[in-house]
């Protein structure tokens, strides 16, 4: 069969300030196909879909659309084209209902009638096998049915050319089986999808052609039935570089933190943490590899008691009395009055870690504050903290009272990690501590995460860069899909093996009756 | 029984078209606390412009539609240009809309009292009065006395109904009122399906305005028969009342106004009533509308809460 | 083609959010002052427009006004003493993001229960005592009333403006029936109760009022700054999620502070009713409750700023009634001219937080 190109990119090039997120990629898709668009985090995934959509503007490069070039200035122009983007956060009214949201911004000139737009809805919803009730509420559906409002959205529009942001993240796989059978409908029906996704078992059982980015680069692009896993981790993933960081051996190494069974399931009753278990040692780092947001965040905020847990254990070795306790279900001040001496360093490190308007000193009270009787604040050891994390972590402040707001990415990230170490932890748990930092600010880390190892802490360091996972830690835990898919020893890890687990959707105990390390 | 339903709707007119245009105002996501002050101008300028056009005729025959007409216009264009203000603040100047209204309905009061000072003569208001409570030339008998009930208003009550009716048309069935609800609810998803939210805030903003001026105007020439008095403000805070009383629904809205209007008048009606009475009766509207603020946060029907992006200014993030 | 549809789609300037540059405190205050001059230019035209008057000579009238006498110098303390307690007790609950606008009843429930306690065992228990019983009494209802919103917002997050804004027109009421029942032979109007007011230091009839303020306003600043309750209400308005991470319990800190925001209102009314009025009716807060919001909040929610900026606003009030008596204008000119003034002064935040970008080629000024 002779098919049509719906889309082509031609030298497309994006560059945020010094970053480059794509240089020079070339991609085509026909109509009545799936193209899969793999690649990690930090890849250009997305920066080039939303070229496509309309939200981004391309520094150079060609679109093509049915042969004919055009420009895609915004997300209006991408509806002229027939292209539509399902973005992986929604953006739907809460109060209104499904079809209330798929009409909403057209302005056709026909007389608005909600009851024809429900007939439309349900004509769409039958053509690919949708169950949808085009009255239903949002606020009252689930995420699978969020999606599938969003799609019909798309398609209402009347796109021929479907982008699906890693549409299947938030779904159950019932619900992604489901997802797949209306896409293939789609693909019999002549439309042209792109599905960005890192699971390989998608990616085999679902797409035509499989386009790989790495770091902004378009690698290749293979016929599905003529690749492999292995063949596209080693695209995705590359050949191993090696960074040079010091990597001590483990010392007295002995339990200190025991999770077993963790579960945790969403508001929407997705299940984010599945059956986890792990052990984190004394005087080791512990590494979690995983695509990002299959549980990485829910798994450290259950540790550190933000995250409700539905069942299972979290039990703490307490180095100085040999006692051991279940932090299940404390507060973060219940855990500290345990006396468990438990850091967190989280992912939103503004939002969350700190307190953007304060300054230095007022930030580093955050955890401290309460120490002693008195009703009033003592800033004179905070400040002295402060002053000392600045001068020993070289931090670049005009002074201790300067916001955090103010201060560059890599300044803030240290005054947040500054403070958690000076707490003298027993447990230090970091998410993605180096992201947006430069090479400078994030070795300065990596120092700070083994010399708190070698003091005999447990470090937990959530990491995107398996490169760096593989040369910092001494043993990482693989999380595909809240499931532990795999726990490996940083020493003698291969990067395309952790590559595999991570997109992986089995445990380990799914396939080897429980044996975990 | 018969008179005091009259009057208890005659007044809810003016609590309808004050919580009309304020439902109109929040839908889009603006919480204008400047409305007491907004229906002050609208008195304002509405009798200040009858006077002057009565003023004008020297003693010559008053034109019926001209006396009702001008001051009309004259209180929904000052309102809209309050409203007008209030958007550029929240909406251009993002202020806080809290502190914004309430400066607005500072500024409201004063003006109106400045405007009224400069009136050389309000009996002119109570002369233009008698062309608002004009009524529909209806002989009743002994078995039509009930329809006094639907026919006893001046043009003022029916057109607060109409602008009611009209407004919950507008706001649920059409793809305007589709939109502006989605500016109020999602800004953000608003602006992303391609809707102009500046455009609706603004215009939400001072059409409502100009409809809650009018609430003003028709207090003053009808309910007090252009008798100038100084408790708009009042009426501009029941009306704010109203609106979380409605649900935000300008046709419950309908319902409500009649009965803070029965309330409100209910001290008068009734005989031998104190007042210890009467006050209790008085805050009788706030402790309901309270009530319906709490009941409507407890159970979880979302339809029923304020609009989700109601007092937050919306800007798009810039790279 | 590609560049000429470029350059139509760019707009004439956009917004940018200052974020990380913000600008220097002394160039914010700068704005701030310039939008008080030109506020006051303004005024002042509007001023000369009414009165045919050189503006120079209003503004004598004016601080005349307001300082002329020693009369006029005590009264204008006075008014800023009771601004400011009202601005005061806001702001602990807008400091955490919880927009308490029911000073206004809170302040008036807590004048209403000294009225009570003077009306009630007023003369029947030593003074001392009574002094005692009216500055508990007037605290705890300002404390009841705010508690009431609180809780419906810690425990269904009810929507606390539209709580409060109600509030106050129950307390309105409520003022009403009381006066009612307690005034002689239903002439609702309340005569003064002055022989168990709070004491009169010396023959300064105000002194106390602006003694008992003063020391709030230093206790209210040393409790935001330096207090752990005052930083964790920093923390909780600032983010909640931060709140969470370090483990403040967010519904404990909204109950705890508009406590402490209820109880202030209360001694506002204390003052007004124990130790100034000695009676009351519905308007004796007199707005001041609506007042205080922008007098807080125009300080940025700090107490030493809100000194200045409930000088300022009663300063324009008293200064503009005496130029109206003077001139023969209607005196409620002051309104207006507050209105306008509060409008610069809130519209000229934005170019403090904001930075308008000029499109890069054509025409266009720096903003200001």
């Amino acid at each position: 069969m002779d098919k049509k190109i719906a889309l082509e990119l031609k030298g497309i090039t994006k560059v945020f300030g010094k970053i480059t997120a794509n240089n020079n990629v070339d991609l085509d898709v026909y109509k009545g196909e799936i193209l899969a668009l793999l690649g990690e985090n930090g890849s250009g995934k997305t920066t080039l879909m939303n070229m496509i959509s309309g939200i981004y503007y391309p520094d150079s490069g060609q679109i093509f659309v049915d042969g004919e070039e055009v420009i895609i200035s915004s997300p209006k122009d991408s509806f002229k084209y027939k292209i539509g983007m399902i973005h992986q956060h929604f953006k739907l009214v809460d109060v209104f209902s499904a079809a209330e949201n798929i009409i909403l911004g057209i302005n056709d000139g026909k007389k608005y009638s909600i009851a024809e737009t429900n007939a439309r809805v349900l004509e769409i919803t039958e053509r690919y096998g949708f169950n949808i009730d085009p009255k239903k509420k949002i606020y009252e559906m689930s995420v699978s049915e969020k999606q599938t409002v969003e799609i019909i959205k798309v398609l209402y529009r009347g796109a021929d050319i479907l982008i699906l942001d890693e549409p299947t993240a938030v779904l159950t796989p019932q619900e992604t089986e489901k997802l797949f059978a209306v896409l293939r409908r789609m693909r019999d029906d002549g439309k042209a999808i792109i599905i960005i996704t890192h699971k390989m078992h998608e990616v085999l059982s679902l797409t035509d052609r499989v386009a790989v980015l790495r770091k902004g680069e378009h690698i290749a692009t293979v016929n599905t039935k003529e690749t492999t896993v292995s063949e596209l981790t080693e695209m995705m993933v590359g050949k191993k570089i090696s960074l040079n960081i010091e990597r001590s051996e483990p010392k007295n190494s002995c339990d200190r933190l025991v999770v077993s069974n963790l579960n945790c399931v969403s508001h929407e009753g997705v299940k984010i943490l599945d059956n986890v278990s792990f052990t984190a040692r004394s005087g080791e780092i512990l590494g979690i590899a995983g695509i990002a947001g299959s549980g990485q965040r829910e798994l450290l905020e259950a540790i550190a008691g933000l995250q409700h847990i539905d069942s299972g254990k979290i039990l703490y070795h307490n180095p100085k009395n040999d006692e051991v306790v279940d932090l299940r279900d404390k507060t973060p001040l219940q855990i500290r009055d345990l006396g468990v001496r438990l850091s967190f360093v989280p992912e939103d490190r503004l939002g969350m870690g700190l307190v953007g308007d304060m300054d230095i000193t007022d930030n580093m009270m955050l955890r401290s504050y309460r120490k002693g009787h008195s009703i009033f604040l003592d800033r004179k050891a905070p400040k002295n903290l402060a002053q000392e994390i600045i001068k020993s972590l070289e931090i670049v402040t005009p002074g201790t009272s300067t916001p955090v707001r103010r201060l560059s990415g890599g300044n803030i990230q240290k005054v947040l990690v500054g403070r958690e170490i000076a707490a003298a932890p027993s447990v230090l748990m970091a998410a993605y501590p180096v992201r947006g930092l430069d090479i400078n600010s994030s070795y300065t880390i990596y120092n700070l995460l083994t010399a708190q190892k070698e003091r005999g802490v447990a470090v937990i360091f959530v990491g995107e860069d398996l490169d760096v996972l593989i040369e910092l830690c001494d043993r990482i835990l693989v999380i595909g899909s809240g499931k532990v898919t795999g726990i490996v020893d940083g020493r003698n890890a291969v990067k395309e093996e952790i590559g595999v687990l991570m997109t992986k959707t089995t445990s380990i105990d799914e396939e080897n009756g429980g044996v975990a390390i | 029984m018969i008179g005091f339903l009259i009057g208890a709707i005659r007044l809810g007119a003016t609590f309808l078209l004050g919580s009309t245009g304020e439902i109109i105002t929040q839908k889009s996501g603006n919480l204008n606390l400047g409305i007491p002050g907004v229906m002050c101008i609208g008195a304002a300028f509405g009798c200040f412009s009858e006077s002057v056009y009565v003023t004008s005729l020297n003693g010559g025959e008053i034109n019926p539609f001209l006396a009702v007409f001008i001051p009309i216009m004259c209180a929904f264009i000052a309102s809209a240009l309050a409203g007008l203000l209030f958007s550029f603040m929240t909406v251009t100047l993002r202020a806080n809309q809290n502190v914004t209204g309430l400066a607005l309905t500072t500024f409201g009061v004063g003006l109106t009292n400045y405007v009224i000072s400069q009136v050389k003569s309000t009996s002119t208001f109570s002369v233009a009065s008698k062309y608002f409570t004009t009524l529909i030339p209806f002989k009743y008998t002994e078995n039509t006395q009930w329809l006094k009930l639907f026919l006893s208003y001046g043009p003022t009550v029916y057109l607060a109904i109409i602008i009611a009716l009209v407004s919950a048309f507008l706001l649920k069935k059409t793809r305007i009122g589709l939109h502006l609800r989605s500016v109020g609810e999602n800004p953000a998803t608003a602006d992303a399906m391609g809707i102009n939210v500046t455009a609706y805030r603004y215009g939400a903003t001072c059409i409502g305005c100009g409809i809650a001026g009018l609430g003003g105007l028709f207090f003053i020439m009808d309910s007090l028969y252009g008798y100038w008095e100084y408790a708009i403000e009042a009426m501009g805070w029941l009306a704010v009342a109203l609106v979380i009383f409605a649900v935000w629904r300008p046709n419950v809205s309908i319902i409500g106004s009649f009965i803070f209007g029965a309330l409100y008048i209910a001290p008068n009606h009734i005989k031998g009533v104190t007042f210890v009475q009467t006050g209790l009766l008085k805050m009788l509207p706030y402790v309901v509308t309270i009530v319906v603020l709490i009941i409507t946060s407890i159970r979880n029907k979302k339809e029923n809460y304020p609009p989700a992006g109601l007092g937050l200014n919306y800007y798009r993030e810039e790279r | 083609m590609n560049k000429t549809e470029k350059i139509k789609r760019e707009p004439l300037f956009h917004i940018v959010n200052r974020g990380r540059d913000a600008i220097p405190w002394w160039k914010g205050m700068l704005i701030r002052a310039a939008a008080i001059v030109f506020a006051l230019a303004v005024c002042a035209v509007i001023m000369v427009i009414l009165t045919k008057e050189n503006p120079i000579e209003i503004y004598k009238t004016m601080f005349d006004g307001a300082f002329g006498t020693e009369r006029r110098k005590w009264k204008l303390l006075q008014e800023i003493a009771v601004l400011l307690c009202i601005s005061l007790a806001v702001t602990p609950a807008f400091k955490m993001q919880f927009w308490n606008i029911g000073a206004e009843g809170q302040a008036l429930v807590g004048g209403l229960a000294t009225a009570a306690c003077m009306f009630y065992i007023g003369g029947k228990v030593p003074q001392g005592m009574l002094i005692i019983i009216m500055v508990a009494a007037s605290i705890v209802a300002g404390a009841i009333w705010a508690l009431i919103p609180a809780v419906f917002k810690a425990v269904w997050n009810t929507n606390e403006t539209l709580f409060t804004l109600m509030m106050n027109y129950i307390a309105i009421q409520l003022v009403d029936v009381f006066v009612n029942i307690w005034a002689k032979n239903g002439s609702a109007v309340l005569s003064p109760m002055s022989e168990y007011g709070l004491p009169i230091i010396g023959d300064k009839k105000y002194l106390l009022n602006v003694i008992i303020v003063a020391a709030l306003t230093v206790g209210m600043y040393i409790y935001l700054k330096y207090s752990k309750q005052g930083y964790e209400i920093s923390v909780v308005g600032q983010s909640e999620k931060t709140a969470k991470y370090i483990g403040i319990s967010v519904k404990k800190v909204i109950i705890r502070t508009m406590l402490v925001s209820g109880a202030v209102c209360g001694i506002a009314g204390l003052i007004l009713v124990g130790g100034t009025n000695h009676n009351i009716n519905t308007n004796t807060v007199g707005g001041n409750g609506f007042t205080a919001i922008m007098v807080s909040w125009l300080a940025k929610f700090n107490p030493i700023f809100m000194i200045l900026t409930a000088f300022m606003i009663v300063f324009l009030d008293l200064g503009a009634s005496h130029v109206t008596a003077m001139f023969r204008i209607s005196s409620d000119i002051c309104d207006i001219m507050i209105g306008i003034i509060l409008f610069f002064i809130i519209g000229c935040e934005f170019f403090i937080n904001y930075k308008l970008k000029f499109r890069s080629f054509g025409k266009g000024g720096e903003a200001k």
